[in-house]
């Protein structure tokens, strides 16, 4: 690493940030777009129409919010924190975003091809249990904390599932790497015709998958486990005393981390950046589409649910992590592992 | 080592935009703090008392099982990338591991320990 300060030059400097932007840059477009659509599909699958006035059907209607949230008077209550409750977005903003750099988004591209990929990604992700504690105790409001007791129970719980799940992947696929995870699945094999995604090769991937999917919509507080902000008992959750870009930041934090473990998803289940047709429509750029549809889709399915499920109590969401979800997920981590053993 | 020096330049980047919203915010937005603006929101109530006081214990066992389960994975992450190479002995000294663990978590699920049921005591309260 020394050496490598050591030859550092100007045009490598800028060819870095380059490569560290091109992340960030798409997930501030996702967040203003992954906004609209939520308020599109809601809006949809109650029949309405949504925003329809900024734009052709109101697609810039994020931005003007955004323009609206940076003219917002910041706010910090006397009683609060003052050091911890402006230090918690910026935590969770950069554990979120920082968390996209061991992220494959095309076969040409990857932010830092470090080895140990999933592990870095599954502790930058703890971090933003640890923010959201930090938000919610600074703000020394009583919604604020019992928001935030109640999505640490439930971010620490539900972390132990989705590590579960990703675990019996890695037991597939033999690397931490995810683009060596997503090369893993090039191809269409399986049955002659179905592309060699994992979530085809076996049947316990499936339910590594179904673990995977529910512990991902507790972990980034979706319906029907979003009780840490659930807004007819608490208000906003640890959000309450935040105001303008301070809650702005918090906001698009939530918004990239359903990205990210979407994306997750994709790559660890669904194929990563492999075409779903073989060489067909193949390629880095192409690559790029596939990935970003089928995380897009993911994401179109975490609304989906939140319009069509109701939300837990606390004591069946706890019951169904560690009653359920907990054995079942090292139960079918030992099962893939000896079907890996005898095949 | 040098893998991860985009990950530390995109750390710097999130954090410095972070900070440019934070700033821009500050200097487009008003600033006209008064005492009932600087109160914490308690449904419009005048607040009482203070936030921090006692909760239930329930969150405190959870950490800890959490804990309990957290290194657990730990443990399994660098068997998992090369277990096939490893062989069938430490594939059965990994069942015994999780078996001993699942004795404790069942042992705590029987104590109920993770539930957060209010009991009468609790909820009569005044």
């Amino acid at each position: 690493m020394i050496e490598f300060l050591e030859n550092i030059t100007p045009s490598t400097t800028m060819a870095l940030v380059i490569h560290a932007m091109i992340p960030l840059g798409l997930i501030l477009v996702y967040a203003l777009f992954a906004i609209w659509m939520e308020r599109k599909v809601a809006a949809h699958v109650q029949d309405r129409l949504g925003p329809m006035r900024v734009g052709w059907h109101g697609w810039a209607q994020t931005i003007a919010d955004m323009l609206k949230l940076l003219q917002k008077e910041d706010i910090i209550p006397t009683d609060a924190s003052r050091f911890l409750f402006r230090f918690a977005p910026f935590l969770i903003f950069v554990a979120s975003y920082a968390a996209f750099a061991v992220i494959p988004f095309s076969s040409g591209y990857i932010g830092s091809s470090i080895n140990i990929g999933v592990f870095y990604l599954l502790a930058i992700t703890s971090l933003l249990t640890l923010s959201v504690i930090m938000a919610a105790w600074a703000s020394n409001n009583k919604w604020s904390l019992l928001g935030g007791m109640r999505s640490a129970a439930q971010m620490v719980s539900y972390e132990v599932p989705t590590i579960m799940s990703v675990l019996s992947v890695i037991v597939v696929a033999g690397s931490l790497n995810l683009m060596t995870v997503t090369e893993m699945q090039s191809g269409n094999e399986i049955l002659g015709f179905l592309p060699n995604w994992l979530i085809f090769q076996n049947p316990f991937l499936l339910v590594a998958f179904v673990i995977f999917f529910v512990s991902i919509l507790a972990e980034s507080h979706r319906v029907p486990f979003d009780l840490p902000e659930s807004e007819s008992e608490l208000v906003a959750g640890y959000q309450t005393e935040y105001s303008g870009m301070r809650w702005g930041i918090f906001m698009l934090a939530e918004y990239a981390d359903m990205l990210l473990l979407s994306l997750l998803g994709v790559v660890l289940f669904f194929g990563g950046w492999n075409s779903p047709f073989g060489t067909f429509m193949d390629g880095p750029v192409w690559g790029f589409f596939w990935f970003m549809l089928k995380g897009m889709l993911l994401v179109f399915v975490m609304m989906w649910i939140r319009w069509t499920l109701p939300r837990y109590r606390v004591d069946q969401l706890m019951r169904i992590c560690w009653n359920i979800l907990i054995p079942a997920s090292f139960v079918n981590f030992v099962l893939i592992a000896l079907w890996e053993m005898i095949f | 080592m040098e893998s991860y020096i985009p990950i530390i330049v995109l750390l710097g980047i999130a954090l410095v935009l972070a900070l440019l919203l934070m700033s821009l915010s500050r200097l487009l937005g008003p600033f006209r703090p008064n005492t009932n603006k600087l109160n914490p929101y308690e449904s419009g109530m005048d607040p009482v008392g203070q936030a921090r006081e006692r909760y239930s214990i329930g969150f405190y066992l959870v950490a800890m099982e959490f804990i309990i389960f957290d290194l657990e994975v730990v443990f399994l992450f660098p068997w998992a990338v090369k277990f096939t190479e490893l062989g069938f002995g430490t594939f059965v000294a990994m069942v015994i591991f999780i078996i001993i663990l699942f004795i404790g978590l069942f042992y705590t699920l029987k104590k109920g320990t993770i539930y957060f049921e209010l009991k009468p005591s609790i909820s009569n309260r005044t």
